[in-house]
């Protein structure tokens, strides 16, 4: 197959995932690293990035946010799906006592991670922020990896109250850990990177942008500071 | 070794020029392209209006090289403007001149724009003539006919002191009598090629072509033949300094374009195969070409495919 061709694979099982979303399991193995992403084809619509939730074999959840996702979601068991990728720089597995926070749909690419730290001994924290309980995503697969999950919501329907990097910093105050993935809103991002500079705790964040070209040739997805989101990224180092 | 070069009286320290619709679209990346080592950038074509460009997928990669149909995306010439002055402030330093690009879908409109960038006083323009992935909006591109490229040409050159280099398509049955059509308008230099095509890629298991605007340009390796003869005949029917683009891969693809009358070199593809530093290596290869040859400026090697 042509470089950049798409690979063609059967979706097996169609889970719920929240009230507004739906994790697609696909028959397609890939050698990925989670933070890694595909370029999701629907022939004749359009083309959009996703996170693996996981590569072997392939899950991808998609909670609706647009028409192209609301197509998306019509998918079912023993449909086709065209995507291409593994993409980008994705996680390293660095860290003895990671922190991961998720925000939104921003934990896909986390369940990923998790399950590979994991598979490396490590003692995996997830703390997982939604607005409200029906919004929360892969809340067992994460356990499922053997994950501590810690919740938060915006108006308290699950776990604790309030925003997730409330609870981040809460658990980085602690102490207990060395690292610190996080995945979601640019928001929630930000005040993940002041926590780790303030506590002096590294660790990484991966980004969202608009995308076309997925290969580091158009640069629509340069947020301003001239690094590729889809090329240099989608995970960043946070600079201390 | 020396690789610099002058172009319509601007000095590059290099001949390795970033073709436009690659990575210009802001300042930021185009200051990293030029740290990278490129001799001059160009920032992504621009019109008056801005412009979201096609649906995805935009760019499909095939066996020999790449098919795009990005669509001219672009924040329009007045947001431009900025995106150029930052630009500028950040490559000036480095040595590295700008080029802005603009595309009309009139004759006159391509100099409306040049009048808006004006203000951004960018090194040198290009005139975007060529590009082939607009045909259902445009027609057909002013570069296939030397009347329509010439008076796009006029339009520019009427609004500008500044050098104007006129990028031109393949996809013509006489490039010569366009090249001479638009030198005669007041073009200072002449680019040549830019995408071939449009081409399609079908995908045979979702039976449909892979790219939303069905068809694009065609780049990267399986091109820089049509290009290299492009360059070729130019560079002997007309008297004005060419930059020779299309499927450059790496320095020695760089010396064949100058071999065949080049005086720079465009590189577009090469950065999605091989990543931004490419520009660094390949001015490598290229210098190191010119010394296990014994060559000592581009200028020696300029033209001499043509015996």
């Amino acid at each position: 197959m042509a470089e950049g061709a798409y690979l063609a694979a059967r979706v097996d099982r169609v889970r719920r995932a929240g009230a507004h979303g739906v994790t697609l399991e696909l028959d397609l193995r890939l050698a990925a690293d989670p933070g890694q992403f595909v370029m999701v084809w629907l022939p004749r619509v359009d083309e959009k990035p996703f996170s693996l939730v996981d590569g072997d074999p392939v899950a991808l959840t998609i909670v609706q946010v647009g028409p192209f996702t609301a197509r998306l979601q019509g998918v079912r068991a023993g449909d086709t799906l065209f995507l291409r990728g593994p993409l980008g720089k994705g996680y390293s597995l660095a860290g003895e006592r990671p922190l991961l926070v998720g925000g939104g749909s921003g934990v896909a690419s986390l369940a990923f991670l998790a399950r590979r730290l994991a598979e490396a001994g490590r003692p995996v924290t997830v703390a997982v922020g939604a607005r409200t309980a029906s919004d929360l995503l892969l809340v067992d697969r994460l356990a499922a990896a053997g994950a501590r999950v810690l919740v938060s919501t915006d108006d308290g329907s699950a776990g604790e109250r309030g925003l997730v990097t409330a609870l981040a910093e809460r658990l980085l105050a602690a102490g207990q850990h060395d690292y610190v993935y996080a995945c979601g809103p640019a928001p929630m991002l930000g005040r993940v990177e002041e926590l780790c500079r303030s506590w002096g705790v590294p660790g990484e964040v991966s980004r969202e942008a608009y995308m076309r070209c997925g290969s580091g040739l158009c640069g629509s997805c340069d947020r301003g500071d001239g690094q590729l989101v889809c090329r240099d990224g989608p995970v960043f180092r946070i600079g201390l | 070794m020396d690789l610099s070069v002058e172009l319509c009286g601007v000095p590059l320290r290099n001949p390795l020029v970033l073709a436009a619709g690659v990575l210009g679209t802001t300042a930021a990346l185009m200051e990293r392209v030029a740290r990278a080592g490129a001799g001059a950038v160009t920032a992504k074509s621009c019109g008056l209006a801005p412009r979201q460009g096609h649906p995805n997928p935009t760019v499909v990669a095939y066996g020999g090289g790449l098919l795009n149909a990005i669509g001219l995306a672009n924040p329009g010439a007045g947001a431009m403007v900025g995106i150029l002055r930052d630009a500028r402030s950040r490559c000036a330093p480095l040595g590295v001149p700008v080029i802005a690009s603009v595309f009309g879908e009139t004759a006159a409109a391509f100099g409306e724009v040049v009048r808006v960038l004006e203000a951004a006083e960018p090194d040198l323009y290009e005139v975007n003539i060529s590009c082939p992935n607009v045909a259902s909006e445009f027609g057909q591109p002013f570069a296939a006919d030397p009347v329509q490229a010439a008076a796009a040409t006029a339009a520019v050159r009427a609004a500008t002191g500044r050098p104007v280099i006129v990028k031109l398509s393949a996809n013509v049955s006489d490039i010569v009598a366009v090249a001479r059509a638009v030198v005669d308008a007041g073009a200072d230099a002449i680019n040549a090629i830019n995408t071939l095509g449009p081409g399609m890629v079908i995908d045979i298991r979702a039976r449909a072509p892979v790219l939303a605007n069905k068809v694009g340009g065609l780049s990267g390796p399986a091109i820089r033949p049509v290009a290299v003869r492009c360059v070729y005949e130019l560079s002997r029917a007309v008297p004005v300094p060419i930059i020779g683009t299309g499927g450059v891969m790496s320095g020695e693809d760089m010396v064949e374009m100058i071999m065949a009358g080049a005086t720079a070199v465009g590189v577009g593809s090469a950065f999605q195969y091989r990543g931004i530093d490419a520009a660094a290596a390949m001015n490598a290869e290229l210098a190191a070409f010119m010394a296990e040859q014994g060559f000592h400026s581009l200028t020696e090697m300029r033209g001499l495919a043509h015996g």
